[in-house]
């Protein structure tokens, strides 16, 4: 499932020296402080770091819902830190996935139209092949009982489901998500990781921040912020990765 | 186009997430619109109706009457002859170009009789061209001719309801009455179709009921009765001394009237000093009731418009409450790729959903004006007939008549309504940063 719509040369993002400040009455807060790294297509990348490190911030950037007060974000050949806000708005409908701790479904629609959103701003009506698509997704994330059913009637695992599903209506550059599993418990945590793990193998690119070890070491790569700034980044291995799936499929809470 | 048909499909969806909510506000522009037309219709009714009054006295007609001066101008002693005179019917008739016909009228009250059957009346005496300017119909018989005015022949023309209660089941036509006051008997030569009053206009035309009339030619009445005429009233005679009620002159084109009216005022300027005449000009009067209607119509119209404004605020007032409550929706919708101008759009399209909504029901409650007061009416008189009767004539008689403008009119202006007072709330659901939105609780 490339991205046949716009040249990427291989990586989902670039961050080139990223820089962003929040200019207050009092003080100036130094989010970032200059950030480089590159996301390669396919890649699974953790962002971890301690509460007010910037991961946050990160993503937004990321998702372009802000722009970086320096450095450059490049989507394919697109640098983003350059663009307006409406152009901002064209870039998150048609190249990226969010995937939110609070799971944002909007809440007169169904799960089938909440999965339709991003297409909705697209501009065009939908054509017969995005219709199927939805449902196609609703089904792969276990919910195609529920195309009609209200965020309301659903678990938060669902929901959150939904909102997976929601991120790659679009066929995005990459998801983004931030604290996904937050809300959720240990047997729905792992739900959701294992569907962010089908999906990798199939090709998608994934960047998550988290607080949790257990869900970072499933990830390809792990990048460490402090400060603003990279502490590390680090590839885990395969076995790491595969030890961590054991454990929590061993350790999860009988059912009763 | 298809995002806007998606919008609509999404704003009414929204707008189903709190009935209650929005079917109130929806009421607000319901009741301007509906009272917007309501009030213009029915202001337009009692326009209408006084117009009606005025215009069947005819446009092109002046009217002058000879009314009873104040007593001080009246010589103590001895009758003084007042009013219009047929040496003044003569001059008006004969030395204005302008004046196509002139109609002399002498009106007194009378007992009439028919075998037993005695009844008071009112005696007219005048002309042919009485019939027409009254717009009369005959149902029997003829009216009064130039030939019978000019033999000063004793025949009489007789009312519908005078002909019903003299005559009951018999014909009239050929027969006699009898006018004890004068020992005089006037042959029936026709009777006429019932016709309704006129009702008074404006003050200086008192209401005219031709239901108990018996028409003479004039010229019989003053060969016969004369101008001098007593009435005794609780024990005491009282005489006057009238040539003319009344004459009315029809005017060629109906532009020359003011300039006719002129004429004659000047003619007449005798009457100042006695005050025993009026001139009526239905025109003028049609003219200043039409600026009334207009006035009072604006009057009404804006009173209407404050309930739209209101209907409005309320609309604002709910579509900020909404914003607010929504921003975190408006967050995820940014989030997902929607532009400001989607937010706007959104927004507007909700506001203008409920404003026409308010609007289209408005405007069908509105079409029921009509039959909705007369229905009301006839309930009314059903269960308070006798307060109903208390009512000003308006009340009872009012068709109320939709002005046909006000149907596009109060429709656009819901619609104005509803962008104008969307507006402000839908840009500030656009310009919250998609970040601060997200994160509203
Ligand atoms: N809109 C803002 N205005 C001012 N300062 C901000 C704003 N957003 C974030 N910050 C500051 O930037 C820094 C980084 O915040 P950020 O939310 O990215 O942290 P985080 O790593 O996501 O923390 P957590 O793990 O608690 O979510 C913090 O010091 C925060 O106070
Ligand atoms: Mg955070």
């Amino acid at each position: 499932m490339s991205n046949p719509k716009f040249e990427t040369d291989g990586f989902a993002c670039r961050v080139v020296d990223m820089k962003k400040e929040y200019v207050l009455k009092s003080e100036t807060v130094r989010a970032l402080r200059g950030v480089s790294f590159d996301v390669p297509e396919g890649d699974y990348v953790a962002i971890m770091g301690p509460s007010g490190s910037g991961k946050s911030t990160l993503l937004n950037m990321l998702g372009c819902l802000d722009k970086p007060t320096s450095g450059s974000l490049w989507l394919g050949s697109d640098d983003v830190a350059t663009m307006n806000d409406d152009q901002l708005a064209d870039i998150r409908s048609q190249r990226i996935g969010f995937v939110f701790q609070s799971y944002n479904l909007i809440q007169q629609l169904t799960v089938v139209e909440n999965i339709q959103v991003p297409l909705f701003y697209q501009g065009k009506s939908l054509s017969k092949a995005q219709q199927l698509r939805s449902i196609e997704l609703a089904r792969m994330v276990g919910l195609a009982e529920r195309l009609d059913h209200r965020p309301t009637q659903l678990s938060g695992g669902q929901q959150q489901r939904v909102a997976i599903a929601r991120s790659l209506v679009n066929d995005p550059f990459f998801i983004l998500a931030d604290e996904p599993t937050g809300n959720l418990d240990s047997r729905t945590t792992e739900e959701i990781l294992q569907l962010f793990e089908k999906l990798n193998n199939e090709g998608r690119t994934i960047i998550l921040v988290t607080h949790e070890d257990e869900v970072s070491k499933r990830a390809k790569r792990v990048v460490r912020l402090k400060d603003g700034r990279l502490q590390w980044d680090r590839q885990n291995s395969q076995e790491v990765r595969e030890a961590a799936a054991k454990y929590a499929i061993d350790n999860m809470p009988v059912e009763v | 186009m298809n995002i806007w048909l998606g919008t609509i499909q999404l704003g009414v969806k929204s707008l189903w997430l709190h009935p209650l909510r929005s079917l109130l506000t929806v009421l607000g522009i319901f009741i301007g619109v509906a009272s917007v037309i309501w009030l213009l219709a029915i202001s337009k009714g009692i326009g209408d109706e006084a117009q009606r009054q005025i215009e069947s006295l005819g446009a092109d007609t002046i009217m002058i009457r000879t009314i009873k001066p104040p007593s001080e101008k009246m010589s103590a002693q001895g009758l003084t002859p007042y009013g219009l005179t047929r040496e003044e019917f003569d001059l008006l008739s004969t030395s204005i170009p302008t004046v196509k016909s002139a109609l002399p009228i002498r009106e007194l009250r009378r007992q009439f009789q028919y075998r037993d059957r005695k009844l008071d009346g009112r005696l007219v005496g005048c002309t042919p061209e009485y019939f027409e300017v009254n717009r009369m119909e005959m149902a029997d018989g003829h009216f009064i001719s130039d030939a019978e005015n000019f033999s000063m022949a004793t025949n009489c023309v007789l009312s519908a309801k005078m002909a019903e209660r003299l005559f009951w089941h018999e014909d009239p036509i050929g027969k006699r009455i009898y006018l004890p006051e004068n020992q005089d008997f006037y042959f029936v030569v026709g009777v006429l179709k019932p016709k309704g009053a006129t009702a008074a206009v404006g003050g200086s035309m008192a209401a005219q009921d031709f239901s108990n009339d018996v028409y003479i030619p004039i010229r019989t009445l003053h060969q016969r009765i004369g101008d001098m005429v007593m009435v005794s009233r609780s024990g005491s005679r009282e005489g006057e001394i009238i040539e003319l009620n009344q004459i009315t002159l029809r005017v060629a084109e109906v532009s020359d009237v003011k300039r006719t009216a002129d004429l004659v005022e000047s003619a007449l300027s005798s009457h100042e000093k006695m005050e025993d005449i009026s001139v009526v000009v239905p025109l003028e009067l049609l003219e200043q009731a039409r600026t009334t209607r207009a006035m009072f119509m604006l009057f009404m119209g804006m009173i209407a418009a404050i309930s739209l404004l209101v209907g409005g605020i309320g609309i604002m007032n709910i579509m900020l409450a909404t914003v607010t409550e929504r921003t975190r929706e408006i967050g995820i919708r940014r989030a997902l790729g929607a532009k400001r101008r989607d937010i706007i759009r959104q927004f507007l399209v909700e506001t203008s959903v409920l404003s026409l909504a308010g609007g289209i029901t408005g405007i069908l409650f509105g079409l029921l004006c009509g039959p909705a007061v007369n229905g009301a009416r006839a309930l009314a008189n059903i269960w308070f007939s006798e307060q109903m009767a208390d009512l000003p004539e308006v009340v009872r008689t009012v068709q109320p008549s939709i002005v046909p403008e006000s149907i596009p009119g109060a429709f656009l202006i819901s619609l104005i309504v509803g962008l104008v007072f969307g507006i402000y709330p839908a840009t500030r659901a656009a310009k919250m940063n998609p970040i601060e939105a997200l994160r509203h609780e």
